[in-house]
């Protein structure tokens, strides 16, 4: 079984590369490299050091601003899905966050905050930070009452039932906000290096497309999407290990 | 306790009726504007198994999460073995209408959680919870997850657990009105044999009037709007001749009828 999905998995690389491949080669236009050249751009930015120097600077606010998103978010919707009073306060904020048009904020955060990493931890962290507040809150709420029941009919605290009971039922749902969250953190990653100030792998894009050299622009944007997909892979792993059960699909229960 | 001599009386009292487990004096509850019990009072001997039995919305579940502690009454009080309930209390253990597992954790884990919850050592709680697994006979499943048991043996899982804290009175909320019909039959069969070996109060919700017959040593009979209390019943079922017999036993028969015959007119 393993070995099969392994299969298809390679299977659809080369299917999506080579599909990449042909149409570079026709081309479909000037500006669109076939995937060979794009690769070799990315080896030679990956030996001449040019593309960890890029992630260093574009990791910092990611990483800050996923981190800030993963922790606050996370404890802010279990009080949301928790105290129906917390709902009130503070659902709307994260439903007007998610629904604002980020780059007409840019504008307005640089005025406040300059061009520096606060304003990028900031829009990584409108990105990530409403799924994963809303999903939690939305996971929360809907613990079957009676798990809570019986938890607090054999004696259970409240914070046993919270980390016993809500956090555990809870977690699949957490998972998949997480799993969001943190895929519209790399897009607000990019965005800020894209529209406050041009660093590291926006500076990349930005550069090489005035400058037209397009295999290194698609190699900067492939590098980010492999980044996150690799991301992506630990937090399921993280979730595997932490919560077996996940996987085991009792949901369909 | 502090006045002896006032020991000796209350004793010869209880020698003629065993004492009572559970006192539920003057219970109201309401929500908003429904009012699903009213000025209720029912009293629940030691040792026996009693069945709240009516027609759906007469507040027999209402009534059952009052005694467990997991609902306020709106007035009256609710005594355990002469303590007024404030809330859930180890002298009860419940059992759930829909088992209340949790779909995460396997059987062994779940059946030790009541005794998890209490704070008991992993080893020490694991002895226990194992010892019930194999009471409720699920041996060989304690590593199973629920999902992977059948509805039947879920419960046995609740019931488990429920037993393994060790609690004076066991609340069942209608425990096997969720399995099938010859799953039901055995579990009734295993409960009458739970009754006489556990010296433990049963309080059971049921609306199967031949359940109820079947199970009990006290039925009380709920009608709804106002919720109050019919009739009190105690088949006097010789249950210990065989079990077979006893849905042949006249008694039962006609208890049956008679339940049927008084609550029909509630039904719609």
């Amino acid at each position: 079984m393993a070995s099969r999905s392994l299969q298809l998995k390679i299977l659809s690389a080369v299917a999506v590369f080579g599909a990449w491949q042909i149409a570079g080669m026709i081309p479909v236009s000037y500006a669109f490299p076939t995937f060979l050249e794009s690769m070799s751009a990315l080896g030679r930015m990956a030996v001449d050091g040019s593309l960890y120097q890029a992630y260093l600077e574009t990791l910092k606010p990611l990483v800050v601003g996923v981190a800030i998103s993963a922790f606050l978010g996370i404890g802010l919707g279990l009080w949301i899905g928790l105290s129906s009073k917390f709902d009130w306060l503070f659902s709307p904020i994260f439903i007007v966050m998610q629904a604002a048009p980020l780059a007409a904020l840019i504008p307005l955060l640089v005025m406040a905050y300059g061009i520096g990493l606060t304003s990028k931890v900031f829009v990584v962290c409108i990105m990530a930070m409403p799924v994963i507040v809303l999903n939690t809150a939305g996971a929360v709420r809907n613990t079957p009452s009676s798990i809570k029941e019986m938890g607090r009919s054999f004696l259970g605290t409240d914070v046993d039932i919270i980390l016993k009971i809500i956090i555990p039922a809870a977690s699949p749902v957490i998972f998949s906000g997480l799993r969001l969250g943190i895929s519209a953190g790399f897009i607000g990653a990019i965005l800020a290096e894209l529209k406050i100030t041009p660093t590291g792998v926006g500076d990349i894009i930005t550069y090489s497309r005035s400058i037209a050299d397009y295999p290194s622009m698609y190699a900067a944007i492939f590098s980010i999407i492999l980044l996150a997909v690799v991301f992506l892979n630990i937090v399921e792993r993280l979730e595997a290990y932490l919560f077996e059960g996940n996987v085991r699909g009792y949901a369909s229960d | 306790m502090v006045m002896p001599q006032i020991k000796d009386p209350i004793g010869h009292l209880e020698m003629r009726a065993p004492p009572n487990a559970v006192v539920a004096r003057g219970v109201s509850k309401t929500y908003g504007d429904v009012e699903a019990l009213k000025n209720l009072s029912l009293e629940f001997p030691k040792g026996q198994l009693t069945s709240l039995l009516g027609p759906s919305g007469c507040g027999k579940t209402t009534l059952l999460k009052i005694i467990g502690g997991l609902l306020e009454p709106t007035a009256g009080e609710i005594e355990v073995n002469g303590t007024p309930v404030k809330g859930p209390g180890p002298d009860r253990a419940f059992v759930f209408q829909d088992f209340a597992l949790l779909p995460w954790a396997n059987v062994l884990r779940n059946v030790a959680f009541g005794l998890e919850l209490r704070g008991a050592a992993k080893s020490e709680r694991e002895a226990i919870a194992e010892k019930y697994i194999a009471e409720v006979g699920l041996s060989g499943f304690e590593k199973a997850f629920p999902h992977e048991l059948s509805g039947g043996m879920r419960q046995r899982v609740g019931l488990a657990r429920a037993l393994s804290v060790d609690a004076d009175v066991l609340l069942m909320d209608e425990p096997f009105s969720a399995v099938d019909e010859q799953t039901r039959r055995k579990f009734q069969e295993d409960l009458l044999r739970l009754v006489q070996n556990e010296n433990k109060t049963f309080i059971f919700v049921t609306h199967s009037i031949e359940e109820a017959v079947y199970v009990s040593d006290q039925i009380a009979i709920l009608l709804p709007r106002p919720s109050r209390v019919l009739e009190i019943i105690r088949p006097a079922i010789e249950r210990n001749k065989n079990v077979d017999n006893i849905r042949r036993d006249p008694e039962y028969l006609d208890i049956v009828d008679k339940i049927w015959a008084a609550l029909r007119s509630y039904v719609e």
